[in-house]
């Protein structure tokens, strides 16, 4: 019925309509060699060959270590605390952070500029501050009358306090960007505020939020400033990984405070990997 | 008759976007919403599919009072400039969205997005997401998308005002043909006069806010209720005193009854056109009359820059207004 039927449909990007796996060819220049060849060089300084001579520690007491080590009981109980409150923690980020980025983004209101410094706030102040500032109001001497230190309430707050920013400030910029004619459009087609959330708004997002969960997680089961003052140290009770691994180098326990150390990466990494694809089916889905 | 709107009125903050409108656009149509950016009929688009809010006035769409419904309930497609994709969407599960969210059965859903795959010319990019999809395809996309959930009218705002000029072109005779297979009930908006006259069954001139003149295309170009519409539907000039289109006047090269008279000050040739401007030396014309003739009427006249030539109304030149 057209002549668009005749002639070729515009030329789109090409791709093959099967994805077939590309043979990866290096586009490497002299100078982005040189480029990549530095890259590499400042990776494996800072952070390959400290991790790599962390696992060679832990390994340095061999697998007995290892496992004697992880499966003590005040250590186990530390990394379960840990893990535990940081999964918490991330999840409640990932609500409460895209809220706030919700709201700083779409919301006009009177003191929103303040509340964006304000935000970065936890970010920025240095954890024993963030630990003094959350031990003046909810501590023993609080004018409020709540006391959280020693107690895993208050590591659950003080985790929440440190991590606030990373979900929000991850959102925000890609909440920004959103463009306001795909939610009309997903609107004239009949779906409500909700269902444009949920199969619109949400995909587009899940990679911002997940990098910022994983952000957040990160952070929290290696936090250790804020959590000096607030948690106690309690063994079995509230007492952290990362404060565990300080006690074992104190008791100059090399091997057992790399095995912790190990087992922490091995949770990130898999904590990390893992909120990547669920982002990437979230946003698959629609 | 398929849309009526009364008495609307619209403001943002104290800019009136839309002053007193009473309009009626028939059912099966394709009206065209034309005038210059900023005139307000987006804005009125906007107010027919619900996604803007009349401060005034009633909008009926087939006989039922819309004014209070929301977007979702009207029924209505929309198509958006910039397309408005869903990115993370194949093109496929783009056009089944509006079913999808019907909770019509799946082999239903399936069979519909086949059937407006093949109107859009798509069939073999279904399974492509929009980002490799190039302006033009997105665009059939989005309006297979609005047609899916058989909307009672279509609405379409700008719909090829971020496409090249070739492919414009292309979009709208293939619009014009898809309009009648399908019969529904369009309105589009265009800042193109050209694209409103090719395109539309009904014309609808909107500046300032208010309707200017409606009417066919044929209507509009040849009685033009007022100034405004005469010079936005096509290039107009002045000879003695009327505002007249430039390829309605009469040249000549020998000295005869005429309106005006004066050399050839400027000639630009343009494709098949060969433009003029004609500076005459008399008081009634202080500013150079434009004349347009075809490349072989000007080589015929054998016409050279400079020369001296003697204009008057063609017979039957029409769209002449005293200014």
């Amino acid at each position: 019925m057209s002549t668009l039927d005749t002639e070729r449909p515009e030329p789109a990007p090409a791709q093959p309509p099967l994805r077939r796996r590309r043979p990866r060819r290096s586009t490497l220049t002299r100078a982005s060699g040189v480029g990549l060849g530095l890259a590499v060089v400042w990776f494996s300084l800072l952070v390959l060959i400290p991790l790599a001579a962390v696992v060679i520690a832990a390994a340095d007491g061999g697998w007995d270590t290892f496992v004697n080590t992880i499966t003590d009981g005040d250590t186990a109980a530390a990394i379960r605390l840990t893990v535990a409150e940081a999964a918490l923690v991330t999840i409640v980020n990932v609500v409460m952070g895209t809220v706030i980025a919700w709201v700083l983004v779409r919301d006009r209101f009177p003191g929103k500029r303040v509340l964006e410094v304000v935000i970065d706030l936890p970010f920025a102040l240095p954890t024993i501050v963030a630990g003094l500032v959350l031990l003046s109001l909810y501590g023993p001497d609080s004018p409020v009358g709540v006391n959280v230190v020693n107690t895993r309430q208050g590591i659950f707050l003080a985790l929440l306090f440190v991590t606030l920013p990373f979900v929000v400030r991850t959102v925000q910029p890609v909440l920004l960007e959103l463009d306001a004619e795909v939610e009309e459009a997903a609107a004239s087609l009949g779906a409500s505020r909700a269902t444009t959330f949920r199969r619109i708004i949400l995909p587009a997002l899940a990679p911002a939020i997940a990098a910022g969960a994983s952000l957040a997680f990160a952070r929290a089961i290696s936090e250790f400033g804020s959590l000096v003052l607030i948690a106690g140290n309690q063994p079995r009770n509230t007492e952290v990984a990362s404060l565990k691994i300080l006690k074992y180098i104190e008791g100059d326990q090399q091997a057992a405070a790399a095995s912790v150390a190990v087992l922490l990466l091995l949770v990130a990494v898999v904590v990390i990997v893992a909120l990547d694809l669920i982002s990437r089916r979230v946003a698959a889905r629609g | 008759m398929s849309i009526e709107i009364e008495g609307v009125n619209k403001f943002f903050g104290d800019f009136a976007a839309l002053t007193d409108i009473n309009l009626t656009i028939p059912t099966g149509q394709l009206t065209a919403l034309l005038g210059p950016s900023g005139g307000g009929k987006s804005t009125l688009l906007r107010v027919i599919a619900g996604l803007e809010e009349a401060d005034t006035g009633r909008v009926t769409i087939e006989g039922n009072d819309a004014t209070s419904l929301p977007v979702q309930k009207r029924n209505v497609g929309f198509v958006f400039q910039h397309y408005a994709a869903f990115k993370h969407l194949s093109v496929r599960r783009n056009i089944a969205f509006g079913l999808e969210i019907r909770k019509r059965p799946k082999a239903e859903v399936n069979a519909k997005v086949e059937e407006l795959l093949e109107l859009v010319h798509l069939t073999q990019w279904g399974d492509r997401k929009p980002a490799q999809l190039s302006g033009g395809q997105r665009q059939r996309m989005a309006l297979a998308r609005a047609l899916a959930i058989e909307p009672s009218v279509l609405l379409l705002d700008e719909p090829f005002g971020a496409l090249d000029a070739k492919v414009r072109k292309e979009l709208r005779d293939w619009l014009r043909r898809l309009h009648d297979e399908v019969h529904v009930t369009t309105v589009f908006v265009t800042h193109d006069q050209e694209e409103a006259l090719e395109v539309a069954d009904q014309i609808v001139v909107i500046n300032d806010g208010k309707i200017e003149q409606i009417g066919t295309p044929d209507d509009l170009y040849d009685r033009p209720a007022s100034e405004f519409v005469l010079s936005f539907l096509g290039p107009v000039t002045r000879l003695g005193g009327d505002l007249i289109r430039p390829h309605d006047i009469e040249i000549s090269r020998y000295e005869q009854a005429s309106t005006a008279a004066g050399p050839i000050t400027r000639w630009t040739r343009v494709g098949f056109e060969v433009r003029l401007e004609i500076t005459p030396d008399d008081a009634l014309h202080p500013e150079p009359v434009q004349v347009a003739l075809t490349r072989t009427e000007a080589r015929a006249l054998d016409l050279n820059l400079g020369d001296r030539v003697w204009l008057r109304p063609a017979v039957g030149a029409q769209s002449v207004i005293s200014g």
